[in-house]
């Protein structure tokens, strides 16, 4: 079978969930017959028809609320962003509207909001954006961000049919830039479980999205170099997190670093050093350490979008500072 | 071969000959009319030099010099520029990413706008944004975000202190057909007008918002409808006609100053080219764009114009033509030759206090995270 991008696998999960459940839809700006910015609903509204595919205005807080209005009556829709970046715009609805309504109300949202994330594509402050840590802090919703096209599908699948509104990040920088071949039938990833992208004894490499791909070039390079040994654990989904993956690298390796592509200061790396202080610090022999983004809007010329942004290099330098400590 | 306008009031004028000197001549202009030949002059080179900097930034972009996307206003020239041109220079203006005109109207420099392009490092963001958005209060404009609709909350506010300190100055923003379902339109129109502060909004009609028509997004007959709603004037014009733009921009900007309150201007115009340079327009309906193109175009119809009413000849156009390119080929070479910014500025001014932050220790050579904090001279020795 062939391989496929990313972004085609995102496509396909759609098509698939539309043609399984006629309760799925899709809303968003110029996703009908133009197959949105990034073309990843291309093909949808022709199959589907404009009343599962709808074009809706520049309106993010309605997209997002009126999502959530239809997932109350059974309906599962699935909203696309142009860019992750105008989630903002829709941030009320949903850490007040959305993430409280089963909790409040009782009322389910089983929806899914997706988009292009993420910088390394000369976008500037408002084309580049990683804002997940702002909905980890906020509970009920859940937050997704693959890193392979094959989790991209499975996880999309999973979002669709999930009882709860799930974030899904879709890493731009990968859109078409990695493959994989689809497994056979229903490839449903669950939400929740991490995934060893790379075994590894000496250091562990925590992270996801674009940065799993820095890592894993990153312990190419140890392995070959230094002789050091990587593991990479590709974190999948980042709320609910999947504590037991972390506590199993850490025992294993007992150096680790996370690593990720938003900013440092209030960040996801923050949390998990948290939870890793507290349910396995006996196993540590080195301090957890954070590659990430400096704490600045990532800007737009290639020198200092480089600079802002972790490398493949800053996860060498620190890996080989904790595989010495 | 006709094709369906975006609102009624083109369809009527649009029934004019083509060449719509017609439509041009019917309407008294007041303030148009109290243009000189050199104003008019003035406002041919602005819309000249907006196309064919366009022209020249695209053929960077084919080089890949620019970097990023590249947003077009051909056919929008005379709304842009005939617009900013009804503004004092201590008024401010917030530009949308078609507005490049309006931006040189207010005193941007080509050379500015190709480093902006270009990723410079003296660049007026100093590579830190795209394009166009760029400011200078000083010129009198303000450097747009991308989030559609948040200028205008924005510019309201800049529009309240003018008023809350008696300046006797105007605020003038930008929106697109698009851009006006965003709530932060809703929001920002509605409080301007209960403060009623010194604001134009001038929504441009272009029959667009990406590939999504006017149509998909707006129910309303036309966008100076909702004035009503909001309870301020509310105007149309054709947009294409940078004369009666002029007009229509310097009776709202003179409402304002007067202290009237803010006026919503629709400008009805057409955007040729796609979303951006990647964009292949396969949503317009067949011949659509060509039409506008071959009759409505609005350099040509100034041109026309000028010809008849101003006796402006070929030499003359050929000139202000040349001239315009000379300076766009000199700007191209300085930008080219500018430095692209110094990776470490990436850290410098996000706060006052304090002004620079430091790079991660992983970048300064630092041995170690915790070299940088006081420690215990080996792990797990500390007392206590
Ligand atoms: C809040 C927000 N949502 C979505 C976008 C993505 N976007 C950028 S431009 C654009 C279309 C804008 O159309 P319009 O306002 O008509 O302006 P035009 O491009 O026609 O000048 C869209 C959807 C954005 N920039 N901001
Ligand atoms: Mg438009």
């Amino acid at each position: 079978m062939a391989e496929i991008t990313y972004l085609e696998a995102i496509r396909e999960a759609l098509f698939e969930e539309m043609e399984r459940d006629p309760n799925v839809f899709c809303l968003g700006e110029d996703i009908g017959a133009y197959g949105g910015a990034f073309k990843v609903t291309e093909g949808l509204q022709a199959k589907f028809g404009d009343q599962r595919v709808i074009d809706t205005p520049i309106s993010e807080a309605a997209i997002i609320g009126a999502a959530a209005g239809a997932s109350h009556m059974g309906l599962r829709p699935v909203a696309e962003l142009q860019f992750i970046d105008f989630i903002s715009c829709g941030y009320d609805m949903l850490t007040n509207y959305v993430a409280t309504a089963r909790y409040r109300a009782f009322l389910p949202c089983p929806m899914v909001v997706r988009g292009p994330s993420g910088g390394y594509v000369r976008g500037g402050p408002f084309h580049s954006q990683n804002p997940e840590a702002a909905f980890l802090h906020t509970p009920g919703l859940k937050i997704v961000y693959p890193a392979t096209a094959s989790d991209a599908k499975g996880l999309m699948k999973a979002a669709i049919r999930d009882d709860d509104c799930v974030l899904f990040f879709e890493h731009k920088y990968l859109y078409r830039r990695v493959k994989d071949v689809m497994p056979d039938g229903d490839h449903v990833v669950p939400i929740g479980k991490a995934r060893v992208a790379r075994e590894g004894t000496d250091v562990s490499i925590i992270t996801y999205a674009a940065t799993v791909w820095k890592a894993l070039e990153a312990a190419e390079q140890l392995q070959t170099e230094d002789g050091i040994s990587v593991e990479v654990i590709d974190l999948r989904t980042l709320l609910p997190m999947d504590d037991d993956a972390i506590v199993a690298t850490v025992k294993k390796t007992n150096r680790v670093m996370v690593v990720h592509e938003d900013t440092r200061t209030g960040g996801i790396a923050g949390e998990i050093t948290a939870r890793i202080n507290e349910t396995c610090f006996e196993w540590l022999d080195a301090p957890v350490l954070r590659v990430t983004a400096h704490d600045v809007p990532l800007p737009y010329s290639p020198p200092l979008e480089d600079f802002v942004l972790p490398q493949v290099s800053d996860i060498v330098t620190v890996a080989r500072h904790l595989a010495r400590y | 071969m006709e094709f369906p306008a975006h609102s009624l009031d083109l369809d009527a004028m649009l029934a004019a000959p083509p060449g719509a000197d017609a439509a041009l001549a019917r309407a008294p202009r007041p303030h148009a009319d109290k243009l000189d030949r050199a104003q008019r002059l003035a406002l041919y080179r602005h819309m000249r030099m907006t196309r064919t900097l366009e022209e020249r930034l695209v053929a960077l972009y084919r080089q890949t010099k620019v970097i990023g996307g590249l947003f077009r206003s051909l056919g929008q020239e005379a709304d842009a520029v005939g617009s900013a041109f009804a503004l004092e220079r201590r008024d401010i203006m917030s530009p949308l990413i078609r507005n490049m005109g309006s931006m040189l109207v207010k005193g941007a420099t080509p050379l500015e706008i190709l480093r902006q392009y270009m990723a410079k490092g003296n660049s007026p963001t100093r590579g830190r944004e795209l394009n166009i958005h760029f400011g200078d209060l000083e010129r009198g404009f303000v450097g747009q975000i991308s989030h559609l609709g948040d200028m205008i909350p924005v510019m309201a506010g800049i529009a309240l202190s003018f008023k809350m300190r008696g300046e006797d100055r105007v605020v003038l923003v930008y929106i697109g057909d698009g851009a006006t379902s965003t709530g932060a339109f809703h929001e920002g129109v509605n409080f301007a007008a209960v403060q009623q502060v010194p604001l134009v909004v001038v929504v441009e009609n272009n029959g667009y918002a990406y590939s999504t028509p006017t149509g998909r997004q707006t129910a309303a007959n036309s966008f100076m409808d909702k004035a009503l709603g909001y309870g301020i004037a509310g105007v149309q014009a054709d947009g294409n006609d940078v004369l009666a733009v002029y007009d229509v921009t310097k009776a709202a900007v003179d409402r304002a100053r007067a202290g009237s309150g803010p006026t919503l201007v629709e400008l009805i115009t057409y955007r040729r080219k796609g979303h951006a340079e990647h964009d292949n327009q396969s949503y317009v309906p067949t011949g659509e764009i060509e039409w506008w193109a071959a009759h409505n175009d609005p350099i040509d119809r100034f041109v026309a114009w000028l010809t008849t009413h101003d006796s402006v000849s070929a030499d003359e156009f050929a000139e202000i033509d040349a001239s315009v390119s000379r300076e766009i080929d000199a700007a191209t070479d300085e930008a080219d030759l500018s430095p692209m910014p110094d990776a470490l500025d990436a850290l410098d001014g996000i706060y006052a206090d304090p002004p620079t932050i430091a790079p991660h220790w992983y970048r300064e050579g630092v041995r170690a995270a915790v070299d940088i904090h006081e420690r215990p001279a080996s792990w797990g020795t500390h007392d206590g």
